[in-house]
């Protein structure tokens, strides 16, 4: 399969702009492209989206594909993967990235198997072998206790990448990249699924995966009013509210606040977990952040062997103090 | 009265400490962890609560199915426990190193044959390699629809009603059977076993099938269908390096705590 080359990047809009996650992964294929002489390539796929393509190629991007087609304002899978199906076929790329997001766990599986090759899902680091010139996909596995580092030999190599594991690029507008269209080739009848409805969980403050500071409760916390106690933390920080598991599932807090392998991904400055164990799943979402600080009663919480930082004792006697000595530092 | 599947997969304790994990990196492979029990990968036990409460709304049939092997018969018996109706147990050397895809193909062809279905379920992910494949995997080798990360099911109109999980909030999606649906923990908690489903759980069919038995490709099945390559598996190295605050009591702690942050800088 001598003829594949180049590698190509699914792009994803979010509210009529190239969304993070495509930014990082135009930022983060160019060394892997640069290794093999090859040339990076996104694909846009929505309606009304022309405009777009300047964006991409200020961002990174050799080659534009944009398929524009009012079937695809929405995601689903029945329009999407036989669109990407015909754009691989056609474009023949060696690599092939999505976004570890609920669009690409979605697509980038089907893709891969109609495509009769494998897919390395939630990425945290890709390379290319010296020697085979393979990619390496490496990512977390079992919870995020272990690593496993992947490659195929089939083309196209696919990979989804973890949010915030690439860097985007400094936008440059003298840039120069080719666009081309291409028919989506869609019909409704194709389409066997219907959303009907789309329902928003409104965020207050800053989001979560922005936040430069975010204070973490845990099962711990035991109440969904205790919570307010750590917002009124990271209101004084300027930071955003995040949980482990059992407070979402629980009801305490939205799911939305949820941190770890199967929620939320943070890299922020400064994380303050507080009456959590630090399981494993949840750490995966964390491990991009620069400092984590640890709030525990006990002193064998697994936290304690990721944090920088840490008090052992209940967090009820221990936050108080410490926020009130904060303020009074934050204002002195 | 829609026949369900559910597919479900027998893993080592995800939650067990993770102190206590280890790998051998040589030959790949996890090593088994001593007091670490197996168990139905948790989010396909949610799955399960995603078909039996269709079962209370709407009656129907459940048959359960899982590729493995040793088996521990008092775990993989837990769906029919909770109330499912059937299991199939597929077994054999040949589904042996196989990938996400070579799973999906035998678990598609087990289905096969297993015959009439409106509605497959299947988890999110494994919890033990995290891939989140082998349901799209399904979908795509029975070519039928899928919708994947399900917090809830239901049957509405001889259509399935979704409601699929996406950042920030979910969609409602509606789609005719056959279906394939993955489930995710926002489902909620899944039913514990009753006595009397533990007793029943005894006499319902259990049937364990071979290659041969789902009439597989053998070139399609196992290492020889596989087309990931796991190169490398190991353990990242933490420096554990934890400052304990201390302080006169817990409150002091705190204080001292906030200190350290200013000292630091981070604040
Ligand atoms: C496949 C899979 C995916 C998962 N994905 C995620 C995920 O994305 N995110 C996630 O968070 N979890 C996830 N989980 C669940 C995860 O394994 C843990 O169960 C969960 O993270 C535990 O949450 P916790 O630390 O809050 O609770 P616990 O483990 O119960 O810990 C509570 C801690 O609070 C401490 N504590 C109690 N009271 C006090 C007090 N008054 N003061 C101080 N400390 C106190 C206790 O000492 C204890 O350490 C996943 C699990 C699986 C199997
Ligand atoms: N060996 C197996 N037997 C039965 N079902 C499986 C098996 N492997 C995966 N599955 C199903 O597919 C889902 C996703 O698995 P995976 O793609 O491996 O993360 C699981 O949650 C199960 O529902």
């Amino acid at each position: 399969m001598a003829e594949n080359k180049g590698v190509m990047v699914c792009g994803e809009i979010i509210e009529g702009k190239l969304a993070p996650i495509t930014l990082e992964m135009l930022g983060g294929t160019r060394a892997l492209a640069d290794t093999l002489g090859e040339e990076v390539s996104l694909v846009l796929m929505g309606s009304g989206i022309g405009n777009l393509a300047s964006e991409a190629i200020a961002f990174g991007a050799d080659k534009v594909y944009v398929v524009d087609d009012p079937l695809l304002a929405d995601y689903q899978t029945d329009s999407y993967l036989p669109v990407m199906e015909k754009v691989v076929r056609q474009a023949a790329p060696n690599i092939l990235l999505l976004g570890q997001t609920a669009i690409g766990r979605d697509l980038a599986p089907k893709l891969a198997f109609r495509l009769d090759t494998a897919v390395a899902m939630d990425c945290i680091e890709l390379s290319i072998d010296p020697e085979s010139k393979l990619m390496l996909g490496t990512r977390p596995v079992y919870g995020g206790n272990a690593r496993g580092v992947y490659a195929c030999e089939t083309r196209p190599q696919m990979a989804t990448v973890r949010a915030k594991a690439m860097e985007p690029r400094e936008r440059d507008d003298s840039g120069k990249g080719e666009v081309i269209s291409i028919e989506s080739g869609l019909d409704p009848s194709m389409i066997r699924t219907k959303i009907v409805d789309k329902v928003k969980e409104e965020i207050v403050g800053i989001k979560l995966e922005d936040a430069e500071v975010v204070i973490c409760g845990g099962r711990g916390i035991g109440s969904p009013e205790a919570f307010k106690d750590l917002e009124a933390l990271a209101k004084l920080l300027g930071g955003a509210v995040g949980a482990t598991r059992p407070p979402c599932d629980d009801g305490w807090v939205p799911s939305s606040l949820q941190i770890g392998l199967t929620g939320k991904i943070i890299s922020p400055t400064l994380y303050i977990g507080v009456a959590l164990s630090g399981s494993s799943q949840h750490l995966a979402g964390c491990t991009g952040a620069k400092n984590i600080i640890a709030i525990n009663k006990d002193a064998e919480a697994n936290i304690f062997r990721e944090a920088q930082f840490g008090v052992v004792g209940d967090y009820k006697k221990v936050l108080p103090a410490f926020a009130e000595k904060l303020k009074e530092l934050l204002s002195g | 009265m829609p026949n369900m599947i559910v597919c479900v997969k027998q893993i080592a304790d995800p939650e067990a400490p993770p102190g206590s994990f280890r790998v051998d990196e040589a030959a790949k492979k996890v090593l088994p962890a001593s007091g670490v029990s197996q168990v139905v990968s948790p989010f396909d036990e949610q799955a399960v609560e995603a078909a039996l409460r269709i079962k209370d709304a709407h009656g129907g049939k459940i048959t359960v199915i899982s590729l493995g092997k040793d088996f521990v018969g008092d775990v993989i018996k837990k769906p029919l426990a909770m109330g499912a109706d059937e299991m199939v147990l597929l077994e054999d050397a040949a589904f042996e190193g196989a990938d996400s895809r070579s799973t999906a193909y035998a678990l598609a062809m087990a289905i096969k044959k297993v015959g009439e279905y409106e509605v497959i379920f299947c988890g999110r992910q494994a919890a033990d390699w995290d891939a989140g494949q082998v349901g799209s995997g399904i979908a795509e080798f029975l070519g039928i629809p899928s919708v994947t990360v399900a917090k809830n099911v239901e049957l509405v109109d001889g259509k399935v009603r979704v409601e699929r999980v996406v950042t920030d909030g979910y969609e409602v999606v509606d789609v005719s059977p056959p279906v394939l649906i993955t489930v995710s923990n926002e489902l909620g908690e899944p039913r514990y076993p009753k006595l009397k489903g533990i007793m029943s759980a005894k006499t319902k069919p259990v049937a364990t099938w071979t290659a041969q038995d789902i009439s597989a490709d053998a070139s399609q099945l196992g290492a020889a269908g596989a087309r990931a390559k796991l190169l490398k598996l190991f353990v990242p190295v933490k420096e554990a390096k934890c400052e304990i605050i201390e302080g006169e009591n817990p409150e002091d702690a705190g204080a001292n705590l906030a200190l350290k942050l200013r000292e630091i800088k981070l604040i």
